[in-house]
């Protein structure tokens, strides 16, 4: 393998591993604030025992997403710097933006938050909670505005003396329909993410016996919040894919191994292609409906792989302008799968505990238990998918891939650095599937340490919360 | 003045709040086993950091996108040039991350040594590169034109491990420990922080000399004698000593202010050397990537100075505002069940 093969492998791994971790923070976050503000609210001890129950989940996992999001910001210098310096003037506006917006925000209120039990007031704290699921939010869609201007690249100009693109309206970048339409479908997702988290939690804990005030109210507001994210997943799921066939036709004809132009094109179940990938063999697939999700319309043509590598190779030169077929198609199918399975989990869970009925049959357990990594799997394949489907370019039509990789690291730094990391995030995920474990074995805490600020405040308090 | 030099103010500034605050982050992290007697010790050392390190690291986060949006060739040869040096910070910043997180979870000796390893490797590693990077920095590096026409570091791994930046290293490492070391004993209360006094004392001897070397160095590797450098570098001198007779003399406060200073000094020092240059050569000056060949347009410079000026006073506000909140002292005895972890099977019966 030579630098660019070793280069995309590492940001796969590294980008793929933070991105597990990301959309269970957002949507927890979310999850214990409005827990805390139930709490707040009502009093009723179950909800203070599922937030700090569930906070501790969150944190356990928000420590992982934190240090692998450095690696983030600096592998664009380090592995692309030659992509960097051409988008550069675009692409770093969002991602300094991201920092200076949300970072700070995170990072401080979810300190004080940790810290804060004994030292804010109860209204203070619970706003810490929510100021720092607010940033979350914002890093979120600048990031996205930064991805969604190397799926569509749009208010720029090219300038040749500098090689490079040119910022010229900030707003366009940030308010393009590819970030709306990326943020609608992200957040949805990470919410669905840690509905299934709540939820298959929580239906562990009930199997268990353990806190059934606590868990069955924390299983129910997970597996709705998933059915309710679901829907919106699912809109803004199609909103994407016309977007998407309007911007980059090449990249849904790869998610359906659609080799030549279609109308009533069918959205295909099941492929099989020549080895060379240029036409199917064989196709099982739902009449018109790719037609339908693609261009609105069950009558629309859908364009082809073929038709477009021909059309691609007279705008940009001879060349090879179709990405991985296979993985485009199977990713793209992943993800959905993944998504029907969760919410299929999540209903038979409402279905079974209606009421107030125990749980059985064998099923139940194993489903509940997978029900965290359903989700995981999901987010991991629609990235998969929307990363390697753009390829052979980094920034659609601009730059591709192979000319962004650093000139002056060798394949030897790479290879090490990649082996480094992968073992290292091996080991993190190792101590931090243990700990959660652990947490959730333990149960929700029966006696509550939380200490009303106005009652203390001698020097020799004892501490509510210390590392 | 044009957008250019506010851009390079900017990240100046950002790199100074980032090694003040990171700066005793790093120090106390090495110095956790260094003051402590017992696990009592060592946690109220680590809670003095717990709810404020992440939001300092944030300024080393946007002190890099802010580089890789005002001058994205300056952060794609620096990322790219400066490679192993930045992984190893990587790797420290990711295993001192989660061990601060993770340390307390369980009691058994065994798990809180080797976290303890790694928030000391962490820190420590971290606060000898940063050093070694920005000596190389202002020293010049092998900066050539590429056959892309980009202004390509060519220097590899071991080029930076020249003497003058293994010597800023140290200057970073015991200065960091020391300004840690001050920051235990103005955030701690009892035997710590008489501890932590007296590891000042020592490491800040150390710290002055490797520093004065450093600085006169400096002066003596610019071209011709620089006044301003020359008095910036007076000034740091100065600060230090200040900081050293107010922690002889007990005055916590004013030693960590001091020593605050003399980082802000000593990183404005090296930037104001490096204007209007961001990274000389030492293959010649029209090799040099300065604020002009490496910067972004002005209509990004613009969008990105109106962000900086509105949200940087919003940050400076809520981040003191935290420090404002845990300003009490820690001490070991306000450690619950010290021994035991959060996630050990009885610990949570114990907590009352």
């Amino acid at each position: 393998m030579n630098s660019l093969d070793l280069a995309r492998w590492q940001f796969a791994i590294t980008t793929v591993y933070h991105f597990l971790f990301v959309p269970i923070t957002i949507g927890m976050g979310f999850m214990v604030a409005g827990l805390q503000t139930a709490w707040y609210r009502t009093g009723k001890l179950q909800y203070l025992r599922a937030t700090k129950f569930f906070g501790k989940l969150f944190l356990i996992n928000f420590a992982i997403g934190v240090v692998t999001g450095i690696v983030q910001e600096f592998q664009f210098g380090m592995n692309w710097s030659s992509y960097s310096r051409f988008v550069g003037d675009i692409f770093g506006a969002p991602l300094a933006m991201e920092g200076l917006l949300a970072f700070f925000m995170e990072s401080t209120f979810l300190g004080l938050w940790i810290f804060g039990w004994d030292r804010l007031s109860k209204k203070l704290h619970l706003a810490t909670i929510w100021l720092a699921a607010a940033g979350t939010l914002l890093s979120a869609y600048f990031i996205l505005a930064a991805n969604s201007w190397m799926q569509h690249p749009v208010a720029y100009t090219y300038n040749a003396a500098k090689n490079r693109a040119e910022l010229t309206n900030i707003i366009e970048v940030l308010t393009q329909k590819t970030a709306l339409a990326t943020f609608f479908h992200t957040i949805p997702s990470a919410a669905f993410t840690a509905g299934a988290f709540v939820a298959g939690i929580s239906a562990f804990l009930i199997i268990k016996g353990k806190d059934l005030q606590m868990s069955r109210g924390t299983f129910k507001l997970g597996a709705i919040t998933m059915v309710v994210s679901f829907i919106l997943v699912g809109i803004s799921g199609d909103l994407t894919a016309r977007v998407m066939t309007d911007q980059q036709p090449m990249k849904m004809a790869a998610a359906e191994a659609l080799y030549d132009s279609t109308a009533n094109a069918p959205f295909s179940l099941f492929t099989l292609g020549t080895l060379d990938g240029s036409k199917s063999v064989f196709q099982i697939g739902l009449p018109s409906v790719l037609s339908f999700m693609s261009t609105g319309n069950f009558n629309g043509v859908v364009e082809g792989v073929n038709d477009l590598e021909a059309a691609y190779d007279k705008q940009y030169g001879a060349g090879n302008y179709t990405p991985n077929i296979p993985l485009a198609y199977w990713s793209f199918r992943l993800m959905m799968g993944f998504g029907f399975i969760g919410i299929f989990f999540a209903l038979l869970g409402l279905w079974q505990m209606r009421k107030g009925a125990t749980p059985k049959g064998k099923w139940f357990y194993p489903a509940m238990v997978s029900l965290p990594f359903i989700p995981l799997a999901a987010n991991s394949f629609g990235w998969i998918f929307t990363e390697t489907a753009r390829q052979p370019w980094a920034v659609f039509g601009l730059i591709k891939t192979a000319d962004g990789v650093s000139a002056v690291v060798s394949a030897g730094a790479v290879l090490f650095t990649m082996i480094v990391f992968t073992l290292l995030y091996g080991v993190l995920a190792f101590i931090e599937v243990g700990l959660t474990l652990r947490v959730i074995k333990m149960g929700p805490a029966e006696e509550l340490d939380y200490a009303d600020p106005q009652l203390g405040g001698s020097e020799d308090k004892q501490l509510v919360m210390a590392y | 003045m044009t957008f250019q030099t506010v851009w390079f103010l900017l990240i100046a500034v950002l790199w100074v709040g980032y090694f003040i605050l990171e700066g005793f982050d790093f120090g106390v992290g090495m110095l956790v086993r260094a003051v402590s007697k017992n696990e009592a010790d060592r946690r109220a050392v680590l809670t003095t950091l717990g709810p404020v390190w992440d939001g300092n690291e944030v300024w080393l986060l946007v002190a890099g996108g802010a580089t890789f949006a005002a001058f994205p060739e300056w952060y794609a040869t620096l990322f790219s040039g400066f490679y192993l040096p930045l992984f190893l910070i990587l790797v420290s910043l990711i295993i001192r991350g989660v061990a601060f997180e993770y340390r307390s979870k369980y009691g058994k000796a065994q798990w809180r040594q080797r976290w303890d390893v790694a928030i000391f490797i962490g820190s420590a590693i971290p606060a000898l590169l940063w050093g070694v990077a920005f000596a190389n920095i202002v020293r010049g590096v092998p900066i050539e034109k590429a056959a892309s026409g980009s202004l390509e570091y060519t220097g590899g791994f071991f080029n930076l491990l020249n003497p003058y930046a293994l010597l800023g290293g140290i200057v970073t490492l015991t200065v960091f420990l020391t300004h840690g070391a001050v920051f235990l004993s103005l955030k701690t209360a009892g035997e710590i922080r008489v501890r932590a006094q007296g590891i000042a004392k020592i490491s800040g001897l150390v710290a002055a000399v490797a520093a004065v070397g450093f600085l006169a160095w400096t002066n003596l590797m610019l071209p011709e004698i620089n006044a301003r450098v020359l008095t910036l570098s007076v000034i740091v001198a100065l600060l230090w000593v200040a900081g050293m007779a107010a922690n002889l003399m007990g005055r916590e406060g004013w030693a960590f202010i001091f020593s605050a200073g003399t980082i802000a000094v000593f990183v404005s020092t090296l930037f104001y050397a490096l204007y209007p240059r961001v990274m000389p050569s030492s293959l010649g000056s029209q090799f040099d990537l300065t604020i002009t060949n490496a910067s972004s347009t002005d209509y990004t410079l613009k969008v990105m100075t109106v962000v900086a000026v509105v949200m940087t006073p919003l940050v400076l506000i809520y981040q003191g505002w935290t420090y404002w909140v845990f300003r009490k002292r820690v001490s070991a005895s306000q450690i619950m069940n010290p021994e035991h972890g959060s996630l050990d099977a009885v610990s949570h019966i114990l907590h009352k």
